[in-house]
């Protein structure tokens, strides 16, 4: 399952995807909204993507670690506003061995972070900024930029 | 030869979703880039997508190409 959609990320859906009798071990990973970073409260947030391309992204993060750990992967992002404590990401692997699952599941969320075409948009009291990697840049208008 | 270039991020917030960009023919990467620095169309870390995917900035560009400019990315 290779996924960016705006409803609701059911992780018990993703692991169901995988089940299968020649796994003995699924990892599974959820990425949730924090309502603060350092001193900088967030209220929501939106994710926007360059869709076409993060998908292609994704599945090619999926195919490698597919190939890598000999795994059946899942890689599901919401897209659009999110409140925190909702889950913005879902990684999840299954493996015959644990420790495949868990490395396969920590390439995915690793790479997800460093290389799939989705920003985050963070509302507060203070205003707007959108995230680029790990610097912030303000933003004038607070009108949500588009995807 | 003009080439469309879609924005995103911070970038899109400045600047819209897309610029038309004026290139030489058989212009590679590398010279789109430093066009779009010279326009105040790029960001540090960004990186250059050609067809949906990572281009290196010795990559040709041609007319039909599907051009983005990737600021650093925030999912997850």
């Amino acid at each position: 399952m290779i996924r960016l959609q705006p409803e609701p990320i059911d992780p018990e859906l993703i692991r169901r995807s995988l089940e299968g009798t020649d796994a003995g071990g699924v990892a599974l990973f959820c990425g949730e909204v924090r309502a603060v970073t350092g001193e900088v409260r967030t209220e929501r947030v939106v994710y926007t993507a360059y869709e076409p391309m993060a998908l292609a992204e994704m599945e090619r993060l999926a195919k490698e670690a597919a190939e890598r750990w000999n795994a059946r992967v899942a890689l599901v992002h919401r897209l659009g506003e999110l409140r925190p404590g909702d889950i913005a990401v879902v990684t999840a692997a299954a493996c015959a061995h644990r420790a495949e699952a868990f490395g396969a599941c920590r390439f995915l969320i690793e790479r997800l972070k460093a290389d799939v075409p989705i920003w985050k948009q963070e509302f507060g009291p203070d205003g707007s900024v959108i995230r680029e990697g790990e610097r912030t840049v303000e933003v004038e208008n607070a009108d949500e930029v588009g995807g | 030869m003009t080439v469309p270039v879609l924005l995103f991020a911070s970038l899109r917030s400045k600047h819209g979703d897309c610029v038309p960009v004026e290139l030489p023919a058989d212009a590679t990467v590398g010279v789109l880039k430093s066009v779009l620095r010279s326009q105040g169309l790029w960001v540090d870390g960004a990186r250059v997508a050609v067809n949906r995917a990572f281009a290196t900035d010795e990559h040709t560009i041609e007319q039909r190409d599907e051009v983005a400019v990737i600021p650093p990315v925030s999912g997850g």
